[in-house]
């Protein structure tokens, strides 16, 4: 029989194993907070010094030693192209290196060697990163200082991200899917290609964002492999010109960066140009903000249609 | 070994469509299956039975090579010959794809993949090439037919397969097995997910593809390979104890380990 005191006691014990429960909740919007404020701080404080200077000369302007009239033309428009080259060259290296690692790769020692060093790279410094680049895109393969040199630099930046998320992103399709592809006597590749590939591609998109998103703010490797910082001048465009640029020449014209802008512009002297700085980095973020949104956006879609 | 007393319980015509001889399998440094022998009747259901971990699992995904796709699993001795043209199905020089064309199988859990009901049935017949579409749209609906489930999803054919209920998915796998034409179909626990409902339709289902297929099920309930089977392996610690007429080892099993585990002292 269950007595009084018991259950006042059993509620004593309860009483007091749920502080902790308090205790933990308290601390963990604390942690929570730092982040979230210091980010909210920084941006909203980049937001009121910058936004009054975004308007449609700022974004059409090349850089200018007035800083009324400068504006971040070649840094925007650099900064696509670079992401875009970064993109198209570590996208499907990551992804088939993933894919070889999960489906293909025999379990032996050469494997779990280059796995451990995988999640090394990603440790690296990206300034080694540059200094890699450096003497092999500009000097031994002769890239020179342009957008192609910038965008493979930051593909090797970003591919252990890539690799990583796509090898996560496979694991999570469920055993039983992979055997019952393999019991219809698909080979490895049909399996690949109908199943697996399909299945993970929102999480590999979430991989891919997260390694451009870290590419896009990228500066010390983009100085190293010596993109300038002021450039008056846009890459040239498929078939403009004289004589007509070839398709392709654009990926060997000199840029600049978002980052590089604003780095050279918070090294000027006069105020005016700290205020150019906000208004970039405000840009700046937007354009990773709007990256993340895409991811989101296309992630949902992609996912509505899986369900295991 | 009692395969002779179930063969002369009365199984007139029975032709042999697969043989287990003395087969041996490794997990690694484990002995999951130590000089199994076993035959397997074209178009009869035999049903594997025996306690969790006693190996008939192992014994049923040896049958398409399933092992093969996971590191550290070795046939180590024996092997599996398939009727009429005597191949052996574990014999290195035999491709586990074109093993597993000829022989499907069916999972614990229904696996449909997150494609439409239509795509999940094609894709045994995408797999061997078939692109005619309507080639493909009459097998599919001859084998979604076969699974008793065309009456429920011919007007929804372009529905995500996972939106079925639990014993449909388990047809529509069915249906996926069916669709190739294969052999032998592997049933490995079809029902243990499903309601009593459910199990009833998949074990009917089971009965009526025997007479086009043959049918290997491992089952843990008693009572359907009972209802079920032709033909019944009592299988313990790796080792077959016991193979006969399904009636005859539920009536009157020869071995004393056999009658323990049907008659419920064990397992």
């Amino acid at each position: 029989m269950l007595q009084a005191a018991d259950l006042a006691t059993i509620r004593a014990i309860i009483t007091r194993a749920k502080r902790w429960d308090m205790l933990f909740a308290l601390l963990g919007i604390l942690s929570l907070m730092v982040g979230v404020l210091t980010f909210t701080v920084l941006f909203v404080d980049m937001a009121i010094q910058g936004v009054p200077r975004l308007d449609y000369n700022f974004f059409t302007s090349f850089p200018s030693r007035k800083a009324a009239n400068a504006g971040i033309l070649s840094a925007w428009v650099g900064t696509i192209l670079v992401m875009l080259l970064t993109a198209l060259a570590a996208v499907p290296l990551g992804v088939a290196a993933g894919v070889y690692l999960e489906e293909y790769a025999p379990k032996n020692w050469i494997t779990d060697i280059i796995e451990i060093n995988i999640s090394n790279l990603a440790g690296i410094p990206s300034i080694v990163y540059g200094l890699l680049a450096l003497g092999l895109f500009v000097y031994y393969f002769g890239f020179g200082q342009s957008i192609l040199s910038a965008g493979l630099t930051l593909a090797l930046l970003i591919l252990p991200v890539i690799i990583v998320a796509t090898r996560e992103a496979i694991r999570a399709i469920p055993q039983s899917i992979h055997e019952g592809s393999y019991a219809c006597g698909a080979t490895t590749w049909q399996t690949v290609s109908d199943h697996i590939l399909p299945y993970s591609s929102a999480g590999i998109l979430t991989g891919v964002i997260i390694g451009m998103a870290r590419a896009i703010g990228e500066t010390a490797p983009i100085i190293t492999i010596g993109a300038l910082t002021f450039i008056a001048f846009l890459p040239p465009a498929p078939f403009a010109g004289d004589p007509p640029a070839g398709l392709f020449e654009w990926i060997f014209a000199p840029f600049t960066v978002m980052p590089i802008q604003m780095f050279n512009w918070t090294s000027r002297p006069e105020a005016a140009f700290t205020i150019n700085a906000a208004a970039a980095g405000f840009v700046l973020v937007f354009m990773t903000l709007a990256m993340n949104g895409l991811a989101i956006y296309v992630r949902y879609r992609l996912r509505k249609n899986i369900k295991w | 070994m009692q395969i002779q007393t179930g063969l002369e319980a009365g199984v007139e015509g029975a032709l042999l469509k697969a043989d287990v001889r003395d087969l041996d399998f490794y997990y690694g440094s484990f002995h999951a299956l130590k000089r199994v022998t076993m035959p397997v009747y074209d178009r009869k259901v035999t049903a594997l039975i025996g306690p969790s971990g006693c190996g008939k699992s192992t014994l049923l995904r040896c049958f398409n090579r399933m092992h093969d796709l996971y590191p550290g699993n070795k046939y180590a001795g024996g092997g599996i010959v398939l009727q009429p043209d005597n191949t052996n199905l574990l014999s290195p020089d035999v491709d586990p794809i074109e093993v597993r064309m000829r022989i499907s199988m069916v999972f614990q859990k229904p696996n449909p993949f997150p494609k439409s009901i239509y795509e999940n049935v094609a894709y045994s017949l995408r797999v061997r090439g078939m692109r005619n579409k309507n080639e493909l749209d009459d097998r599919v609906e001859a084998a979604l037919k076969g699974a008793a489930l065309w009456n429920e999803v011919s007007n929804r054919l372009n529905e995500l397969g996972a939106n079925l209920s639990g014993g449909q998915q388990q047809r529509l796998c069915i249906a996926r097995a069916l669709a190739s034409d294969p052999e032998i179909i592997l049933f490995d626990e079809p029902t243990s997910a499903l309601d009593p409902i459910a199990t009833a339709s998949i074990e009917e289902l089971v009965t009526e593809l025997k007479e086009k297929v043959t049918i290997l099920i491992v089952t843990h309930n008693m009572q359907q390979a009972a209802r079920i089977s032709d033909f019944t392996a009592y299988m313990y610690l790796g080792e077959m104890v016991e193979f006969g007429v399904t009636d005859q080892i539920f009536i009157k099993p020869t071995k004393k380990a056999t009658e323990d585990y049907i008659t419920g002292r064990f397992g």
